[in-house]
Formats: C-alpha cells, structure tokens, sequence
C-alpha cells in the first residue's frame, strides 16, 4: 500500500527538526545531552532509509560471489562468519578484505558518517 | 522500589566514620550508571572542608552486569583495597576515607578524596589549559602503570586471575549470546586465536587504563580511576588498551589516548622500573582491545533491548560497534 506523503523519511525529517529548534533550546544537563543522542539516532535512521536499499544490494552480490552460491543476505552473512571463523579465510583473500572494507564503510556512512578513522579512508580529512 | 534518601544515609555514615564533629554538604550526584553511583560532596569538619567522593553500587535484588564488558569485575571492598594499595606503592590515584559497612545501608562502595581536573577527552585533547599536560602525558602514563604492574605484597587484595585465554572464551561467548552474523568480529577472534602470545609472567593489571578514567590538570596526570577491571594477567593488556583509537577521541595520529606516542609510552614504563616491553604482544592487545569495546558496545544496546534498563544513549551504542569493525579492518587488513 502506497502512504501519502510524507514519507517515512520526510516524517523522521521533521521530528528531527522539530527537536532540535523547538525542544533542545528548552532543556539542560543530563536530559539536554540525552536529547543530543536521540536527535543523532533519528539521523542514523534518516541515513539508513536513503542508503541501506542499494548497500544492502551490493554486499548481497558481494556476498553471492564470495560464497559462490545464492541465498538471504542473512544467511550468507552467517555463512560468511562460520567459514571464517572455521579458518576458510585466513590467507585473507582479497576480495574478502575488499567485502569487509566496503562493508564496515558502508554502516559507518550511515551510523556515524563524521568517525575521523571513516573521513580518513575516504580520503577526507576530519 | 524503596528509593534510598543517600544525602542523609551518607551524613549518617560521615558521623559514624569521621566523627560527631563532621557535617555534609553539597551532595550531589555525578553520573547516571544504572549499577553504580558517583556521588560529590563536601565535609566541614574541625580542621576545615574536605572534597569527597561517594562510589557505590546500590543495594539490589537481582545482580545485572556490573561492567561494560559484560564480567562481574571486583566488588568495591576490593576496588578500595587495591586503590590504597596502588597509593602507597605511588601511583597517582584518591586516598580512600573509609569503606561503607552493612550498617551504613547505603550497600556496597567507598568514599575517597575529591582530586581536581578533567577527565573528558576532547577538552583534555583540545583545550589550552592542557597543552602542558599534552606532552608529558604519554610517559606518566607509562610509570604509572610500570607502578600498578609491580603491585604485590599482603596488602594487596586477591584479584582475578584473566589470562588472554580465558578472556578470549568469554568474549567468545558473549558474541555467540547475541546470535547476529559478524565477519569482522570474526576474523579478529580468528587473528587473535592464531596469535595468542605465550602466557605471561602474571601481574596485577589495571584493567581499565585508559582516557576518561583518567584525572588530567595542566602538569599533567592526577589520578587513575575506576579499578572495578582490575585482575591478575598478562600486562601488556594494559599498554595495548590505553592504545586503541577509541580512545584517540579523532586525533587518530596519537596513538595513546590521543595525546601521545607508543614510544613515550613505553619510555616512561620502562624508565619506572617496568619490564622490556614487547611491542608484537601490545598489538595483540590493541587488537584485543578493540575488539573487546566492540562486543561491550552490543553489550550496552543489549542491556536496552532485553529492557534492563531502557534507554535511549544505551541503544544508539549498538551502532558504533561498527566503529570498532573499522577500526579493526584498520589493523588487520
């Protein structure tokens, strides 16, 4: 079923907005810096609307082509993780060096974008 | 619930501990841990106005996790010992006042004395009232913890004995409990189990040494804080945690806490009477470390969704696990 807008995005948009010019000027302390946070949250949520479709496509390709075979990105991720764990990787390929790396970029563009070790590895300075 | 008035319970405990001649005032509490309390205040007493500090764990029914990373850590009779002990040997850290007991009601905790400084990074890191500190930092860390490393004698308490390899299994564990897929996790477990240092000589390691349980002014090092990790092991596990970016706070190029180098570091261990420092065995524990602050941040959104204690700082920590993965990479790649 198609909502009308805004969309879900559009709606974190204003609460997010809303927060911050109308509610953070009215608080301090403890509750002030708690605010901070969920203001925070509600943008890893804004950037993980945008984003996670098309990193969830590519890490699920990436995966397919690691493992050799087809299957939920859920479960490749858990087959992923055993065969590592079982020491299938531990020349490190690298395109599993390559998988991971892009992997862990592509959750920090969205959980934290502004990590300096992130900024460094996209050849941006903090 | 019983909520415990603390300001009276604690003017109650100064009387019986200091003396009838002993007032509280200005109690106020300082951080919001769900299992512990920090509690600031003030004694007027006959030879002037002491600043104090109150640490305890509340009285509860049901034991929760007391640390970040998910063990029981030393309860605080130990914590206060080990902290006396670790002062009379000279390191830099509060004289404990005196010990609560069961008549206090007040459970389990100390009070010591109040020292004066900053303990949050990013003024210690950038502001200029430290930029004395900056400089010196890294070594006073290192004799600090050449001090704590040679800590033994009777008045020691007994401690944990946590070997690489038993810290290994419980974060091992602790992974699995959670039930999602990490391969970044995974191949450092891996790494790790594939480079598992020989044991070592057992010594009293700190446990915690790092930025933020650290009492910094302009000359530098005041007091090392929070001892609830402490334990007997290998302790090159305290030089690789205080080395872990987390703890750079964004000034990646210091690998120390952000302020200084691996070198100083181990310059000022050594000059302290600390033994020879194997740097392959330090970057097993930055790596370790790294991971281990990596399952503590899933730890901590994990005490939110199993609903301990919900909350909203504790659930956005899920979300720099991540962080950890990077950094991780960052090593091993």
């Amino acid at each position: 079923m198609s909502q009308d807008r805004p969309t879900a995005a559009e709606l974190v948009d204003a609460v997010r907005e809303f927060l911050d010019t109308q509610v953070m000027p009215k608080l301090e302390g403890h509750t002030a810096f708690h605010l901070r946070v969920a203001i925070n949250a509600l943008g890893i949520v804004e950037r993980e609307l945008a984003f996670a479709p098309g990193f969830d496509r590519h890490e699920h390709s990436r995966l397919q082509g690691l493992l050799g075979h087809d299957g939920e990105l859920d479960s490749l991720n858990h087959e992923l993780s055993s065969r590592i764990r079982a020491g299938d990787f531990d020349d490190q390929p690298p395109e599993l060096a390559q998988h991971l790396m892009t992997t862990v970029l592509d959750k920090l563009a969205i959980a934290n974008p502004r990590y300096a070790l992130y900024l460094r590895h996209r050849g941006q300075k903090a | 619930m019983t909520v415990i008035d603390v300001p009276t319970l604690l003017a109650r405990a100064i009387h019986r501990h200091m003396g009838d001649g002993h007032g509280l005032a200005n109690a106020r509490r300082l951080s919001g841990g769900a299992s512990r309390e920090t509690w600031a205040f003030d004694v007027a007493g006959p030879d002037g106005t002491l600043p104090l500090i109150l640490r305890r764990d509340p009285p509860r029914a049901v034991p929760l996790p007391e640390t970040s990373d998910g063990t029981r850590g030393i309860d605080r009779i130990t914590e206060a010992m080990l902290q006396k002990a670790a002062r009379a040997a000279g390191v830099r850290c509060a004289d404990v006042t005196f010990t609560l007991d069961a008549d206090d009601e007040l459970g389990d905790g100390y009070v010591m004395e109040r020292i004066e400084g900053e303990t949050i990074a990013r003024k210690i890191l950038r502001d200029a009232e430290y930029a004395t500190a900056r400089p010196i930092l890294a070594g006073q860390c290192g004799e600090a913890l050449a001090r704590i490393h040679a800590l033994s004698g009777p008045d020691l308490p007994v401690l944990p004995v946590r070997d690489a390899r038993t810290q290994w299994s419980e974060f091992r564990d602790l992974l699995d409990g959670f039930g999602d897929p990490h391969p970044t996790f995974e191949l450092a477990f891996r790494w790790l189990d594939r480079h598992m240092p020989a044991p070592a000589a057992p010594r009293t390691v700190h446990g915690d040494f790092r930025m933020g349980n650290i009492i910094v002014g302009p000359d530098g090092l005041r007091a090392v804080l929070d001892w609830e990790l402490a334990h007997v092991g290998d302790p090159m596990a305290d030089l690789g945690w205080v080395c872990i970016n987390a703890w750079r706070f964004g000034v990646l190029e210091n690998q120390v806490g952000g302020f200084g180098s691996l070198d100083d570091l181990i310059a000022g261990y050594e000059a302290a009477g600390g033994m020879a420092v194997d740097r392959e065995r330090v970057r097993f524990w930055e790596v370790f470390g790294t991971l281990k602050w990596g399952i503590s941040c899933k730890i901590m959104a994990w005490t939110h969704l199993s609903g301990t204690t919900r909350s909203v700082e504790l659930a956005t920590i899920g979300r720099r696990a991540c962080e950890n993965e990077l950094d991780l990479l960052d090593l091993l790649l």
